[in-house]
């Protein structure tokens, strides 16, 4: 996939939380297609420098691009980089839609209201035609006979995929998932990962910040290693994974497999 | 118990009194929920000269009783000959206007605190994800952060409507012929309790009960998304 463009590119992301310094300097590439799994120890940074993306968290240096598009960056006297233009970030936002960790579903919204959202209100489509979209996603999730209930009533499995029918609505160049199965009880994973694979098949460049090892081994073709706030170690999912070059990469499998 | 007769005779200006409460009620409450939107967003802006002077206003309001508050700007303003000769007296020494102005600046001090309070619950998770699809701040109130605040709120806000409710009974001080006004009148012409502050009483009791049934209404409309039991089992986990 060397010759797929590039749909995000972050240079040197540094990020300070006061004295400590949580990211020292990360770049990261992604061409349309690529699924790139982010791993490390908690504390490495990793979910950090994914937040850093979309701006969630405002990097203190670096520069991020999305789709040939640089975003427009102004440090603030806390010396954190603030975007220049709102409408640009909101622009940039619209392009990168996030999974969480916790879901983060809008409790007073059915799962066919979460989905619907931001297709009209950012991306202005009539509702109809909003609907239309958000129903086939829903479905393509393995959720639309549950788009009428409310967050609180669905299982974390169902509430998740919801959340990933609501980042799919927005047709979006990339997807970030911050540990999207880390909340989710066992017996759940699987189908939000089959979920997530058969997006991956389909082509969807994703970045995925994840503890399953063997999503990242079948699933991602990139794999990034983070270890206090460095790239340790990274390249080919499957090379990295089984043939890793560093001991602390080699630890973290042994810890993470064992 | 009752005196029928003297009940009775009564009944017309209790209902006279009832529409007086229910208007003053309607107005102040109006009058503070609007207010209070703006209010309550600068409450808990991260802004100290933002949210410092609303907390101030609150602060000052909730710690004063309504009747000192009606009875300083009732009689108090009225002893300043300043005030007497100023372009705004024609309202302040008008007893509607001077009830209203007073549970308004009550109310919305009150209102304010839940609805920031509802604000703050807001769990930011959901701003994050709003955040991280493009929507504008606007949006992001509008349709996220108020909807969800406004329905966590209800419950308090039913409270605040019935503690109002009851706090008209002060208007009768600055000669508003509300139900409480009423029932002293009574009181003072036969001199029996049950037939002037009892019959109040009654009024007010099913005025609470009202209020009460259709804020349990509402709640039930509005926070079924949170309620495990109308919406059926809850789903294996």
């Amino acid at each position: 996939m060397q010759d797929a463009p590039e749909k995000l590119r972050a240079d040197n992301i540094r990020k300070r939380f006061g004295a400590v310094e949580v990211l020292k300097g990360i770049s990261l590439s992604a061409r349309a297609g690529d699924v790139t799994a982010m791993i490390g120890a908690s504390g490495s940074g990793k979910s950090t420098m994914l937040r850093c993306l979309n701006l969630l968290e405002r990097p203190n240096e670096g520069r991020i691009i999305v789709a040939g598009e640089e975003l427009k960056l102004t440090p603030k006297t806390s010396g954190e980089l603030a975007a220049s233009d709102p409408k640009q970030l909101q622009r940039i936002r619209a392009r990168l839609s996030m999974v969480f960790q916790q879901f983060n579903l809008w409790a007073h919204m059915t799962a066919l209201e979460n989905v619907i959202e931001a297709p009209i209100r950012v991306l202005g489509l009539s509702r109809p035609d909003a609907v239309a979209r958000a129903e086939r996603y829903l479905e393509r999730v393995g959720v639309a006979h549950r788009k009428a209930a409310y967050p609180a009533h669905m299982s974390g499995g169902e509430q998740q995929r919801v959340a990933i029918a609501r980042a799919l609505a927005m047709e979006p160049e990339v997807m970030l998932f911050d540990e999207p199965t880390s909340a989710l009880d066992p017996e759940l994973v699987g189908e939000v990962l089959r979920v997530m694979r058969s997006l991956a098949e389909e082509g969807r460049t994703m970045i995925v910040v994840t503890h399953e090892m063997s999503f990242a081994r079948e699933v991602a073709n990139k794999v990034v290693f983070l270890h206090g706030g460095l790239i340790e170690e990274q390249g080919v999912a499957r090379e990295v994974l089984s043939n890793p070059q560093t001991e602390r990469l080699k630890g973290f499998l042994a810890r993470t497999l064992g | 118990m009752f005196d029928w007769p003297v009940v009775l005779a009564a009944l017309p200006d209790f209902f006279r009194g009832l529409r007086v409460t229910l208007i003053l009620l309607a107005i102040a409450l109006a009058t503070g929920f609007v207010l209070s939107i703006p209010l309550a967003m600068a409450r808990v802006s991260k802004n100290k000269w933002l949210s410092m002077p609303v907390f101030v206003f609150t602060y000052i309001i909730r710690g004063t009783p309504l009747l000192v508050q009606m009875f300083m700007v009732y009689h108090g303003l009225a002893q300043f000959e300043w005030m007497r000769q100023s372009a705004v007296w024609f309202l302040f020494k008008d007893a509607w206007f001077c009830a209203w102005l007073v549970f308004s600046i009550s109310t919305t001090a009150y209102t304010t605190e839940i609805f920031a309070g509802a604000l703050r619950q807001t769990p930011s998770g959901e701003l994050e994800a709003a955040q991280s699809l493009g929507m504008t701040k606007l949006q992001i109130y509008a349709r996220i952060l108020w909807p969800g605040a406004l329905r966590r709120a209800l419950p308090q806000y039913s409270n605040e409507v019935v503690g109002l409710m009851h706090a008209t009974a002060v208007a009768s001080t600055v000669t508003l012929v509300e139900i409480t006004r009423v029932a002293r009148d009574v009181y003072y012409n036969h001199l029996s309790v049950t037939d002037s502050f009892g019959v109040a009483a009654v009024f007010y009791f099913v005025l609470t009960f009202t209020v009460v049934g259709i804020f349990k209404l509402l709640e039930k409309r509005y926070l079924k998304h949170l309620n495990r039991k109308i919406s059926g089992p809850v789903p294996a986990r």
